[in-house]
């Protein structure tokens, strides 16, 4: 069941397409916010507020790389891996982040602090190489800073 | 050289230091004359598509049909999502107005009541400095209801931020057209052209960021001004974005027509450690690299690009020194297009995993020098073939830099060794093992 208060956030979407399905996206991300992940149940009960099948709205919700089908840790690590960080150390980036963290793409600490997944460029080539925590940007990386922005979120 | 796009005035993206500037005065002289004239001013000025193919602004306008009931759409492409370019979002951040009050002139052109402003998911900050200026020009009523009281005449349309969720193809118009119904951003199959059939099955025109916002000041100057400057053939300044082995990477306003060695060392301060240039992708991921020999006298804007043997695409400028191992960029750039490719069309599908697992092999020193052939031979069976124009964006990279960056290429691999027909059956049974694994 949505609550009423993400019932409200994504009748306020409504607001700005004449067709209720177009506000799809921003559906999928209210629920996201408040429960960091969507699951078949809220696949379900979006689809249901928008007039669309829950069937449809999944293969809209698979279709994004920044949709969660499956549960996430309290805080996602998106890694730029795309070709202007690799140039720049990506690679050195990655392996600090899996030593010490101890997880891999796809895995979430087993304290449920963090998950890691790559992300196709983010828009930041000049200030490679990058990364995105629940949507907050680092750039100009090197390894030995990575554990103080780590810190930052518990 | 005036700047256009983001001129040095201090805090241009408030709204009161705009107006200041100048701001919002453009369309009211816009609204003062017909919609054609408008077009006509445009069209005239020879502005091209900053988006990646460079199709002029005016004629595409024109396009749109001017007698029916259906109401009419302007799509703002701000996905920007492709590795290499990111001068779009110095737009958001540093004169989004300019963007706001060209996307006001075009829906007049084009007699438009709602325009889209798409924004890739991951810029959450620049969405938000957007949005920021979107509410004041709403405010104001430059934006929205009020604004015949505002800018007179009679017209007055909405402007919708749309955002994304991490999908490189909805940057393609028909896929972004999708994305925006809610639906699954799979690109169509054209035609029918977004003209004719775009947005909700209405008349539709989709342009960039960077376009639009030109828009308020050849409206201001006049077409006569704009067309002076750079390149004729294409010309206005352009947003360069240069990234990789550069001592000063960042965002570039300059004139069409730049030297692109003047771009690299004049402007991005030449390479770290004064190392050899061994390859140069001048306009975004999915265009053909240059090699370091060939540079000199190559012009920054479509034509001279094609001539050269590259394309314009988004102006996204990538340096990489002497020491950089192409074979490891290639895999990198084939595994953006594997993942990125919506999976329509097989030669889209299959071509990108197979050209990706054909790189990692050659990349683990596995390879082989028909490998090369293999490759060459998938991205040719690509390009041309699909719906959209991923799939040659996804085939060029890997078909341009075999072709020249060879000798390396050559030494990564291992030469063929002749052997008897029998077993050359056999091995070739054993090529045809990646055929059926990706048939899964
Ligand atoms: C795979 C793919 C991705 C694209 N991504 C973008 C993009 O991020 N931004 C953009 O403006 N155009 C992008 N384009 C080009 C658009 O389809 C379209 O041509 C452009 O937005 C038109 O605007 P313009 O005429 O102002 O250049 C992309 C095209 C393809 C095939
Ligand atoms: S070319 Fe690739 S991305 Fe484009 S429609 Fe076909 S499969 Fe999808």
């Amino acid at each position: 069941m949505l609550t009423e208060e993400e019932k409200h956030e994504i009748e306020e979407e409504f607001k700005l397409y004449p067709y209720k399905s177009a506000a799809a996206i921003e559906a999928l991300k209210v629920v996201q916010k408040h429960r960091r992940w969507v699951s078949d149940e809220s696949i379900k009960d979006i689809a249901q507020l928008l007039g669309i099948t829950p069937d449809e709205l999944d293969s809209v919700a698979t279709f994004y790389n920044l949709i969660y089908r499956k549960p996430v840790g309290r805080n996602v690590i998106h890694i730029c891996n795309s070709v202007s960080c690799w140039v720049m150390g990506y690679e050195s980036v990655l392996k600090h982040l899996i030593d010490h963290l101890g997880i891999t793409y796809g895995q979430t600490s087993s304290d449920g602090r963090f998950t890691l997944l790559p992300v196709q460029c983010l828009g930041t080539c000049d200030h490679a190489p990058a990364l995105m925590i629940n949507g907050d940007l680092y750039r100009d990386l090197t390894p030995d800073i990575i554990n103080s922005i780590l810190e930052k979120y518990q | 050289m005036e700047k256009i796009l983001l001129p040095d005035i201090k805090n241009l993206h408030q709204i009161d230091v705009y107006i200041q500037n100048g701001g919002y005065e453009a369309v009211k002289k816009a609204y003062k004359r017909t919609p054609d004239e408008v077009i006509d001013e445009v069209k005239r000025s020879g502005l091209r598509g900053r988006g990646g193919a460079a199709f002029l602004t005016g004629l595409k306008w024109s396009f749109m049909p001017k007698n029916t009931d259906k109401p009419k759409y302007l799509c703002v492409n701000g996905d920007e999502s492709e590795p290499g370019s990111f001068k779009d979002r110095q737009i958001f951040e540093f004169n989004p107005h300019a963007l706001i009050e060209g996307i006001t002139i075009a829906c007049y052109a084009i007699q438009a009541k709602a325009a889209y402003v798409y924004i890739r998911g991951e810029y959450h900050n620049w969405i938000q400095m957007l949005q920021k200026a979107l509410d004041d020009a709403y405010a104001r009523g430059f934006v929205g209801e009020k604004m015949p009281e505002t800018l007179g005449g009679s017209f007055s349309c909405n402007i919708y931020i749309h955002k994304g969720a991490g999908a490189y193809v909805c940057g393609e118009e028909s896929s972004l057209m999708n994305s925006i119904e809610g639906k699954r951003g799979y690109p169509r199959v054209k035609p029918p052209f977004p003209a004719q059939f775009g947005l909700w099955g209405c008349p539709t025109t989709i342009n960039n960021v960077e376009t639009i916002s030109n828009v308020p000041t050849i409206i201001n100057k006049g077409w006569e001004w704009f067309s002076k400057i750079g390149e004729p053939r294409h010309p206005g300044t352009l947003l360069f974005g240069v990234s990789g082995h550069v001592n000063k990477p960042g965002v570039y306003e300059l004139p069409s027509g730049v030297l692109l060695t003047d771009l690299i060392y004049k402007y991005a301060g030449g390479v770290p450690g004064n190392k050899k240039i061994k390859c140069v992708i001048p306009g975004g991921s999915s265009m053909p690299p240059l090699r370091g020999d060939q540079l000199e006298g190559v012009k920054m804007d479509a034509e001279s690009l094609k001539a050269a043997g590259s394309a314009i695409g988004t102006g996204g400028v990538m340096v990489m020194d002497e020491d950089t191992d192409l074979v490891r960029v290639l895999a990198r750039i084939a595994k953006f297009y594997k993942h990125e490719s919506c999976g329509q069309c097989t030669p889209c599908r299959e071509g990108t995993g197979w050209m990706l697992k054909t790189l990692n092999r050659i990349a683990r020193g596995e390879g082989t020098s028909s490998d090369l052939d293999l490759l060459t031979d998938v991205a040719k069976n690509i390009e041309g073939n699909t719906i959209c124009a991923l799939g040659d964006a996804a085939a060029w990279p890997v078909k341009f830099f075999i072709q020249r960056f060879r000798e390396e290429f050559e030494k990564a691999v291992k030469p063929e060794v002749s052997i008897p027909v029998a077993n050359k059956i056999h091995s070739m049974r054993n090529t045809a093992v990646p055929l059926a694994e990706i048939k899964k």
